[in-house]
């Protein structure tokens, strides 16, 4: 009966365990605070907590002698919060890149079922509909806004690779409206191209993953040679891919009159249901249409849910390891101080301050471990750049962001691990009988 | 062996800080079981003996770039060639465009070239004798539910079909599974049509094929008649690039993302940690035992065995949680793949990993113990019983 007892209050703190860390995952940080400053309080002012805040004290200011014990902690906790991180970190970036692309005045106008750019065609008669359809802003000469484009997957040799090594890249071949409808883009180097000649402006992103795209040297697109004479700068997504002439990359890759895209900039973002309802009522039309923050969002989700899946699985399963070095730390910890903590009781300290006390070691222990982690990471990765196929064609090129968000997460994480690993050994600490204690050495 | 009772005893000790331990060692090693199997599917793709032997020809501008069907007859007549056969990107999707499934127009040869591809007889026939027919992945089977014999409607994001529309309707007559795990399932993921149904359906194909794949009668032989193949179209508006098709996945990988980067900083960071940890809890164990192994040396247990019995200790300690974690890792794929509908991958553990994992077991084993069991060995009877 009484072991019975034992394993349901076990089975009961387990299961208070888990539905705490549920709640703690998901409280903001206003109520975390709230729950901090309570906490203060009651140390300051009752008496159990200040009873409490004698014993953590003894037991933090004797850290320094269990340091080898104790670093393990740290560590542990540490190494989680850096692999947690990064990997979240690396979802961001990759999700912020997309989420900055686009925007929500100009839309996309793709061959109907296409799920990418790249796959779409659409013929000379098309685009002449579409640039004339309702909605779309127009320049200072009364021309509208829309810019027709050619989007072709091109090989091109990596920076820093083998000889034969290609990469993909998202060439694209525009006109001169499409400068007006990406405001967003600044030349930093060189000029842009001229109509009619081989000449190519680079991406900064496709610039760093590719070689020999320094502005005055010549690459090799399709069959033909072609001159870099700029690079460009927008800071999202369009930053991966390298821009020529709309008819001198039609004519080299064989694409004729048609195009893979019209990307217009409406008037208002309001306008955009009206522009997409007039393009779909059109029978002479078999179009989708879309905002393009709408596309790219929708170009990051999977990539984005597979990031994050993997970064949580491998933290999760780290965070049960480091759980575990916790849990014996800190069993062991109590172990040496058995006899000091039984002393303590002894003397007329409730179960409850040493529970505290041990408790507050070990999340100080946690919060060291996070900080640490959490900076390492930031070190390592914030600003990393990694590339990886987007869009079913080019390298996109985007960069580690290791946001407060992420850092206050991996906090929590590294809290959450002190509490479970405290806990147990704390609840042993203070239920275990007194006399039996004082004999323990 | 004699002494495992004693090692047993000793682990046994403390059950509650032995059980943390395997815990924690449990954990790294599903761990490692994990990723070391995804980085494994990485650098083998394509790599198999049956890759080698083949040749993938695309074209030299982009790989979305089309080939002319002419080439089929002049790669033919290459000497060294044994066969040749052609496939072009489908760009199927099912219910929604973002839904893609790999899915390629394949020449009827095409299975031929393909041993891993385990296609039953009655299924081949019934492929080959449907027009409209499509081999399925296991995998897709199963994720979709669907039944050999019923229609599957397609759309293409790529290609319209004969009346105008993206949506495609095909028969599923049979199944494809891989032979061999080694291809961590991309053959059960994936649809092959007949390339000639889908040429003469759409009015945008014209006969040109995505790439060629020719398999060669002596591997040593590839680089010599993958020149010959890319010469034939030098200096045309369609040059080709043929290169072996382990060659041709690497560098596609390799595009996807720095993955062995990744993943191997990852396993670093674990194995740093489990190493402190186990190492800590060993120099524990170690410490607690102190007076034990004094009275071992008192009645006679040499220097020798007092450094083995602790060395023992610990690799024991962590082939049994890492064999368990790596079971365990094994057991946990398919749940993971599952989970992600299909957006994650998680290959079968093989013996490569397998025995990667035993050497880290033993290896960090030995580490872990090596100093506890330098201590234990050299410890001075006298100031061990009294306590110093």
């Amino acid at each position: 009966m009484k072991k019975f007892l034992s394993f349901l209050r076990g089975l009961l703190t387990f299961a208070a365990l888990a539905a705490g860390l549920v709640a703690w995952a998901l409280a903001p940080w206003p109520v975390l605070l709230g729950l901090a400053v309570a906490f203060a309080l009651w140390m300051l002012l009752t008496r159990s907590g200040q009873q409490a805040a004698s014993v953590a004290g003894v037991g933090i200011s004797t850290l320094s002698q269990r340091a080898g014990s104790s670093s393990v902690v740290v560590i542990g906790i540490a190494g989680v919060v850096a692999v947690l991180v990064a990997m979240l970190s690396m979802a961001e970036g990759y999700r912020e890149t997309l989420a900055r692309t686009g925007s929500d005045d100009t839309a996309m106008v793709l061959r109907g079922a296409s799920a990418a750019e790249v796959m779409s065609t659409l013929d000379l008669a098309s685009i002449n509909v579409i640039e004339q359809a309702p909605g779309i802003a127009r320049d200072a000469d009364g021309r509208p806004l829309a810019s027709p484009e050619t989007v072709v997957a091109a090989n091109l040799p990596i920076k820093g690779g083998k000889p034969d090594e290609d990469g993909s890249v998202q060439l694209r071949g525009v006109g001169d409206r499409a400068w007006q409808v990406r405001p967003q883009i600044k030349i930093v180097q060189g000029r842009k191209f001229e109509t009619g000649k081989r000449e190519v402006v680079v991406g900064s992103g496709a610039q760093r993953q590719f070689a020999g795209m320094e502005v005055g040297k010549q690459i090799r697109l399709g069959s033909e040679q072609w001159a870099v004479v700029g690079i460009f700068k927008s800071g999202d997504a369009t930053d991966s891919e390298v821009w020529a002439d709309a008819d001198m990359v039609a004519s080299t890759y064989r694409r004729g009159a048609s195009r893979n895209a019209v990307i217009a900039k409406l008037s208002d973002a309001k306008q955009f249901k009206a522009f997409k309802a007039a393009l779909a009522g059109d029978p002479r039309l078999q179009v989708d249409t879309t905002t393009t923050a709408e596309y790219f969002a929708k170009q990051s989700e999977a990539m984005t849910k597979v990031i994050r899946i993997i970064g949580i699985v491998v933290g999760s399963i780290m965070a049960i390891g480091a759980v575990f070095g916790a849990l014996n730390t800190m069993f062991a910890t109590v172990a040496t101080r058995a006899r000091e903590i039984a002393t303590l009781r002894a003397i007329g300290f409730r179960g409850l301050p040493v529970v505290v006390a041990v408790m507050l070691e070990t999340m100080l222990l946690a919060l060291l471990g996070g900080l640490i982690g959490g900076a390492l990471a930031w070190v390592i990765f914030n600003g990393y750049t990694a590339s990886t196929i987007a869009g079913g064609v080019g390298q996109l090129t985007f960069d580690f962001r290791v946001t407060g968000q992420l850092l206050w997460s991996g906090l929590k994480w590294a809290l959450a691990i002190g509490f479970v690993g405290g806990l147990f050994p704390a609840l042993r600490a203070a239920t275990l009988p007194v006399t039996s204690a004082l004999r323990a050495l | 062996m004699k002494y495992f009772h004693l090692i047993w005893a000793e682990l046994m000790r403390r059950k509650t800080r032995t059980a943390l331990t395997l815990l924690s060692i449990i954990a790294a090693f599903l761990l490692f079981g994990l990723l070391d199997g995804v980085r494994e599917s990485f650098e083998q793709a394509g790599n198999s003996a049956n890759g080698a032997k083949r040749l993938q020809t695309g074209s030299r501008l982009s790989f979305i770039q089309q080939l002319p069907m002419s080439l089929n007859d002049r790669i033919a007549q290459v000497p060294g060639v044994k066969q040749v056969t052609y496939a072009n990107w489908f760009g199927g999707a099912y219910q929604d465009p973002h839904n893609q499934i790999f899915s390629f127009g394949v020449a009827d040869n095409y299975l031929d070239l393909y041993p891993e591809m385990a296609v039953s007889a009655a299924h081949r026939k019934a492929f080959a004798a449907t027009r409209t027919g499509v081999l399925v992945g296991e995998g897709l089977m199963k994720r979709f539910n669907w039944k050999v014999g019923q229609k599957l409607p397609l759309q293409s994001t790529i290609f319209t079909s004969s009346d105008g529309t993206k949506n495609w309707s095909f028969d599923i007559v049979g199944t494809l599974a891989a032979t061999d795990k080694k291809s961590g399932g991309w053959f059960d993921q994936m649809i092959l049509l007949h390339w000639k149904y889908f040429d003469d359906s759409t009015p945008y194909n014209r006969g040109q094929v995505g790439w060629y794949v020719t398999e060669v009668n002596d591997v040593n032989q590839s680089d010599r008649v993958a020149k010959a193949i890319d010469a034939i179209s030098a200096n045309s508006d369609h040059e080709t690039k043929t290169q072996t098709e382990a060659a041709a996945t690497a560098s596609w990988m390799k595009q996807m993302a720095d993955v062995g980067l990744i993943v191997g900083s990852i396993m670093g960071a674990v194995f740093f940690t489990l190493v402190l940890l186990t190492g800590n809890t060993m120099a524990q164990a170690v410490r607690e035992r102190t007076s034990e192994l004094a009275v071992l040396k008192t009645i006679g247990f040499p220097d020798r065995s007092v450094l083995l019995l602790v060395l023992a200790e610990s690799v024991l300690l962590l082939l049994l949680g890492g064999t368990i974690g790596v079971a365990m890792a094994d057991g946990l794929g398919p749940i993971v793949n599952a989970g992600s509908n299909g957006a994650i991958n998680v290959p079968p553990i093989r013996w490569h990993s397998w025995s990667v994992a035993l050497m880290l077991m033993v290896g960090i084993g030995l580490l872990v113990g090596l100093l506890p069991a330098i201590r234990a060995m050299r410890l001075n009877i006298v100031d061990a019983l009294a306590g110093r």
